[in-house]
């Protein structure tokens, strides 16, 4: 009886912030912040038979890109700098030569290509180039499809491509992909810089 | 008079601390939810390109990486300053590459092995070369999705000089 009257004695807390200090700081010294992110890409798969005949694709209608072994940048055999790149991908995939593209608003000159879903990017890298090079190359290219894209969706909808919700804008986001499709494609390094 | 007497002669209050407990667990939970594991001991340095174009990797359980760069300098004298590719914890050569793909996969859930993205965490100044050997037996295995880790930059600038 006598037990069942004497009060539980008070559990000390006084050492509860120290416990919770000393896992605060393990977690402080273990975490790492660092969100990872990066350029999506595609690796094409690799094919045993090489397309008897694969589908011409006309030369106006072929952007090259090369990069030698000293990271400087031969576009349409013009020498560039890496922040005209962009401008200058955007006015060809942008060009719409055959006038069969009604929201482009290329100069449609006939040495460029005929309209965005023909374009295609060609890509070609030595194996001296360094890797930031390649990536800043990439980037410029990603960003002139996207940047078109962005253009699109402003004149369309009135809204911007880049701040639309994957899922409940699919549909639209689907339309505006097709729009400008990305159609880089890269060719096998050269090794010649060595 | 008097009354300014007084106060003089207080000692001040101790602050009171009660709620110093609840302020540490309120971080200790933010920090607990909000971190990752080091997950591989870093034995190449890697300096990461910059880039405007990113998206953030969603699901980090889907992705796989492959570090690639120079040894960093207490691996210098064993290993040399060539760059060169890391898996898990440990320096690997090209030909690991394909078997270890195949191994990660192995371990992820069937319906999660075509979304498997292999992240590329090469440093800048890495050769064209090795990243296209990388590349070429990802797609020896199959490994299709891959992502070139980069960081944004700070400005236009940055991203267009040349040490970049």
């Amino acid at each position: 009886m006598a037990r069942n009257k004497r009060a539980i004695p008070e559990i000390n807390a006084g050492s509860m912030a120290d416990i919770a200090f000393l896992l605060l700081i393990f977690y402080l010294v273990t975490t790492t912040m660092d969100t990872d992110k990066g350029i999506n890409r595609k690796l094409p798969p690799i094919e045993d038979e090489l397309v008897q005949d694969p589908p011409p694709i006309k030369e106006r209608n072929i952007f090259t890109v090369l990069v030698n072994s000293n990271d400087q940048l031969l576009v349409e055999d013009e020498y560039l700098e890496i922040n005209e790149l962009r401008a200058k991908a955007m006015e060809f995939i942008d060009n719409n030569g055959d006038g069969s593209c009604e929201y482009c608003k290329g100069y449609g000159v006939s040495s460029s290509s005929d309209n965005p879903v023909k374009a295609v990017i060609s890509l070609q890298n030595d194996r001296g180039t360094s890797y930031g090079m390649y990536v800043k190359v990439q980037n410029e290219l990603v960003a002139a499809y996207e940047d078109l894209r962005e253009r699109y969706a402003e004149e369309e909808y009135g809204r911007s491509y880049r701040g639309m919700d994957p899922e409940e804008d699919e549909e639209i986001i689907k339309e505006i992909k097709n729009a400008y499709q990305q159609k880089i494609s890269e060719a096998e390094p050269l090794n010649i810089g060595g | 008079m008097a009354v300014i007497k007084k106060k003089k002669d207080k000692a001040l209050p101790a602050v009171n601390t009660s709620a110093l407990p609840d302020i540490v667990f309120m971080l200790l939970f933010f920090f607990m939810v909000a971190t990752v594991m080091r997950e591989v001991d870093l034995k190449v340095s890697v300096n990461k390109p910059q880039a405007t174009e990113i998206q953030k990797l969603e699901r980090k359980s889907l992705v796989t990486y492959i570090y690639a760069g120079s040894p960093r300098a207490k691996y210098q004298d064993k290993f040399g300053k060539t760059p060169r590719i890391q898996l898990n914890d440990a320096f690997a050569s090209i030909d690991d590459l394909q078997p270890f793909v195949v191994q990660e996969r192995e371990a992820k859930a069937e319906e999660d092995r075509p979304m498997m993205t292999m992240s590329i965490k090469a440093d800048k100044t890495v050769k064209m070369g090795l990243i296209s050997d990388i590349k070429l037996e990802l797609r020896k295995a199959q490994a299709y999705k891959i992502n070139y880790s980069s960081l944004q930059p700070k400005d236009a600038e940055a991203l267009y000089s040349a040490d970049n």
